[in-house]
């Protein structure tokens, strides 16, 4: 063996795990080199040094602090087996409110049946009142002549157009 | 009979918690002083083996006997053991810079002092080494530093070590190879000076 592979295998060797051939082969190396031999008595010496090192003894409420807290462990386990029933009950009410707001939610569309169109048809009387109570829709001639004011009148109170007044004059 | 390790384990697994108070009994002096070494701080070593502690008694519901339970055990605490030590790297850097390092820092002979009295320049040159050393077992990697500890203070074989620190034995073999070949380049000044001899030459004749 040389110096190389030895001194990979001075740490087994001095801590007797080397199999009974390779640690002659090792003792056959040590007894020819003097560095080899020295490193290994230095090992040995590093090794009695760290014994030196004296041991330290958990202090007094060591168990006691290890208990309490692998009792606070089981106490949060015990609530987080609730914790998922919490959640899935608040998941649920929430589900429910939501279904609710959606069903009386007010819809935009106006084809669909409830108390808006009637709202929207009572603003436009209101507008339509206001509109006719003005002097210059008295002028009946003023009137036929604005199309977007004749959009405003209902089909009720709507003058006949020109065409049915010809016709009527004819008929006359 | 006395029931092994992997057994007081599945007896905690199958809700025996006594079984736990044994292992607690059992393995928290070793642990202590495994951490102890390797984040050298007293009252961290303590945290950290509670917290090892805390992790098996929450891993018992899934603990199944793979390996030995040392193997488990250790393997725990080497990661918790890891983690803490290079989560408070830049900390200790910045202490470092702010403060000199005292004797009082590293913890050297906490509490148990030796039974037998010793003469006061005993004490403090065994007081010296001591600090000596630590410090040049707690200036390895950290890796380094875990294998050594395994190896020489808990006497775990190459297999379970290796299976501690996750990897092969032949590069278990070559990591504690390169840690003792630094412990020798640091303490080889004070191998052939035991303490004693050295306090008998100094003492004035």
């Amino acid at each position: 063996m040389k110096c190389q592979e030895v001194s990979k295998e001075l740490i087994p060797y001095i801590d007797r795990r080397l199999d009974s051939a390779t640690r002659s082969q090792v003792e056959r190396h040590l007894a020819d080199c003097a560095a080899c031999r020295l490193r290994a008595e230095e090992f040995r010496g590093v090794w009695s040094m760290m014994e030196e090192l004296p041991a330290i003894e958990p202090s007094f409420g060591f168990d006691a602090h290890v208990r309490q807290r692998v009792a606070a462990q089981l106490q949060r386990g015990w609530f987080l087996w609730f914790a998922p029933q919490a959640r899935l009950a608040f998941s649920a009410v929430l589900l429910i409110a939501l279904t609710v707001w959606i069903a009386n939610r007010p819809a935009n569309n106006p084809a669909s049946v409830g108390p808006e169109p009637s709202a929207a048809a009572t603003s436009s009387e209101q507008d339509f009142n206001a509109i006719k109570n003005l002097g210059v829709l008295e002028n009946y001639d003023v009137v036929t002549k604005m199309d977007a004011l004749s959009e405003l009148v209902p089909a009720s109170v709507q003058p006949p157009n020109q065409s049915d007044r010809d016709q009527t004059e004819s008929n006359d | 009979m006395s029931r092994t390790d992997v057994q007081l384990m599945l007896d905690v697994k199958a809700g025996d918690d006594s079984s736990f108070d044994f292992l607690l009994v059992k393995y928290r002096s070793p642990l202590v002083n495994f951490l102890y070494r390797m984040v050298r701080d007293r009252a961290t070593a303590e945290d950290l083996a509670q917290d090892v502690f805390l992790r098996v008694y929450r891993a018992r519901k899934h603990y199944t006997p793979s390996a030995k339970f040392t193997t488990w055990l250790f393997r725990i605490a080497t990661n918790v053991a890891l983690n803490s030590v290079r989560d408070n790297r830049h900390q200790r850097m910045e202490v470092s810079l702010d403060a000199p390092v005292s004797a009082e820092d590293e913890d050297p002979m906490p509490r148990d002092l030796p039974a037998r009295e010793k003469r006061i320049d005993e004490q403090l040159l065994e007081r010296d080494r001591v600090v000596f050393i630590q410090r040049a077992i707690g200036s390895l990697p950290e890796k380094q530093r875990a294998a050594v500890l395994l190896h020489k203070y808990e006497e775990m074989d190459y297999a379970e070590i290796a299976k501690i620190l996750d990897c092969t034995e032949a590069a278990l073999k070559s990591l504690l190879f390169r840690a003792y070949e630094n412990l020798r380049g640091q303490l080889a000044p004070l191998v052939n000076q035991p303490a004693a001899q050295r306090a008998v030459e100094g003492r004035p004749s």
